[in-house]
């Protein structure tokens, strides 16, 4: 089973078919599930503390904006733990989004940087597209070492 | 109880910057609610088009389909508090497009803000509570005439103020270098009483503002306690007489500066803070006390003065003293020093807050600083217009709490 970075982050999509395939999908809902600190589990995602701008301090400097640094602090640790990663480009605010775009661009910059396995796929914009779309991610999972074949 | 102010926010990366508690903290102590609008993803996704400003990040086209939504009307607000991350060039882009847009196109009073984690509550207060002020005291901000016999409390950073006001009319003043908040107040106030002639117990209402306004509220019973944001826009436009259409009030405290755009007596959009004490009067007091000289004495020396001829930034007050220092030791004039002190503190109030309101003349400075005839040049120059200093321009907070106050005297 391989530890698998998803992007955008928040894509349920992407974290579906990573597990289904046999891997653990890294993104928004593990990193903010794990940060219980509000009144009620069912209480709105503020889950961040001040605290966490200054953890993100180890991915981004000081002059980078505090909600960057806030984003690094959760996504920072799951890139560097990842054994790879799936990048999709331009995808649609429905399919999963992720808020800066700043932190967009370093978020995939430091996915490269790793130099894993990386599949990187536009967004598909007709059936068709969607299609190769969902047989390259399962060629690539299926690729990873202890993949299964769904 | 009257219902919470409802404060709709537009925010960007304040949630991931750990703010968010602190942001409803300052609205549940001036008891507004803050809300998001609602929106569809439909909305989101036309938000760039439809406004035409092509964002990349997805939390600012949200931020814009939230703005578009209060405009035409599809979600209620009373007020908007605008929050991006400080030092973000895109969020600052469309932080200033916003504000702009929604004052342009709506009712609503507006309030921006960069944020970084270390924001706290106490620095989001006097800014929700200004809204809150407008929202709810809109009937109260309307008035344009003092009437009775009232007492006005500036309890500043720096100096404590107080006015007594009998039918329009200042009658006493009394002004003091803040120390214990309490005990500066009760100087202030025998000063002025003094001034005035008129004893404590003919005094009809009481207004306080400032940053000692709770503590003194609560201390003297004051009828009135609200944030200086409100009240010195009121008292600077009943000073210089322009309650009626729009108009522009500056004032650089002694620890933060405030930049208001009016209309008919109340804020549209305003803006508050600083990043240093360098862009405040803080660092005026410094540079006189290096020339020797009284803070007086700075206005008049600087006008005498030539501040291109020496080069001064006073982002940061150390900075700032340092280039000082060195300007000294290289020989320059103390009135070019002066004049270049005036000047880059004007410049850092034009560049970092001006940008933040829309300027509408006339312009009106007020505050301790507005005394400086140096610094009112300097600014007059930036702005490329006539400053307007009206007369008891130091004491606007007072003013503006003694005026307001008289809204509450019992007719019997």
């Amino acid at each position: 089973m391989a530890k698998v970075f998803i992007y955008p982050g928040t894509s349920l999509i992407l974290s579906d078919l990573v597990a289904r395939f046999g891997h653990r999908p890294l993104g928004a809902a593990l990193a903010v599930r794990e940060k219980v600190q509000t009144p009620g589990l069912d209480s709105p995602p503020l889950q961040i503390t001040p605290e966490d701008p200054k953890k993100g301090l180890r991915y981004a400097a000081v002059e980078v904006p505090s909600g960057v640094r806030g984003r690094m602090a959760l996504y920072g640790p799951q890139i560097e733990e990842a054994d790879a990663g799936i990048i999709v480009r331009d995808a649609d605010l429905a399919f999963g989004c992720m808020g800066c775009a700043r932190t967009n661009e370093l978020v995939r910059f430091l996915l490269h940087r790793r130099e894993i396995p990386l599949l990187e796929l536009t967004y598909p914009r007709s059936d068709e597209e969607g299609v190769r779309f969902v047989a390259a991610i399962k060629e690539f999972l299926a690729g990873l070492a202890g993949g299964e074949t769904a | 109880m009257s219902p919470p102010v409802r404060i709709a926010l537009l925010g960007c990366g304040a949630e991931y910057s750990g703010v968010m508690p602190e942001i409803y903290e300052a609205a549940r102590q001036v008891e507004a609610e803050v809300f998001y609008p609602d929106v569809t993803l439909a909305d989101v996704k036309a938000a760039g088009k439809s406004f035409g400003l092509d964002v990349h990040s997805a939390d600012l086209k949200l931020m814009i389909a939230r703005a578009e939504a209060l405009v035409a009307g599809r979600t209620e607000a009373d007020a908007v508090f605008i929050a991006t991350c400080f030092r973000c060039a895109e969020a600052a882009i469309v932080r200033n497009e916003l504000r702009r847009y929604i004052h342009e196109g709506s009712r609503l009073p507006v309030v921006s803000y960069s944020f970084t984690e270390r924001t706290t509550s106490g620095t989001l207060l006097t800014r929700m509570e200004a809204l809150v002020t407008i929202a709810r005291r809109r009937a109260l901000l309307a008035r344009e005439r003092q009437e009775g016999i009232t007492l006005g409390l500036d309890s500043g950073s720096a100096t404590t103020k107080a006015v007594i006001m009998k039918e329009n009319e200042v009658i006493g003043t009394g002004w003091r270098p803040t120390t214990q908040v309490q005990q500066s107040a009760d100087e202030v106030i025998a000063l002025a009483l003094e001034e005035s002639g008129i004893r404590r117990s003919e005094i009809e209402a009481t207004g306080v503002t400032g940053y000692g306004r709770f503590l003194l509220g609560n201390s003297i019973g004051a009828d009135l306690i609200q944030e200086e944001l409100t009240v010195n826009s009121k008292g600077a436009v009943y000073l210089a007489d322009r309650q009626h259409g729009f108009a522009t009030v500056i004032d650089i405290g002694g620890m933060d500066n405030k930049a208001i755009t009016v209309q008919d007596g109340i804020p549209g959009v305003f803006t508050m803070g600083g990043i240093c004490a360098g862009a405040s009067g803080r660092f005026l007091e410094m540079t006189a006390k290096r020339l020797g000289i009284d803070i007086t004495e700075l206005g008049p020396l600087a006008m005498k003065g030539m501040g291109k001829n020496v080069p001064m930034n006073s982002y940061c007050i150390v900075f700032g003293t340092q280039s000082l220092v060195n300007a000294l030791a290289a020989g320059n004039s103390p009135e070019d020093v002066a004049a270049a002190a005036c000047h880059s503190v004007a410049e850092q109030v034009y560049e970092q807050q001006l940008q933040e309101v829309d300027i509408r003349e006339p312009v009106i400075m007020v505050g301790g600083t507005s005394l400086i005839s140096g610094l009112v040049h300097a600014m007059g120059e930036l702005l490329q217009t006539e400053i307007v200093v009206p007369r008891y321009s130091q004491f606007i907070g007072a003013v503006g709490s003694a005026l307001l106050a008289s809204g509450y005297i019992r007719k019997e």
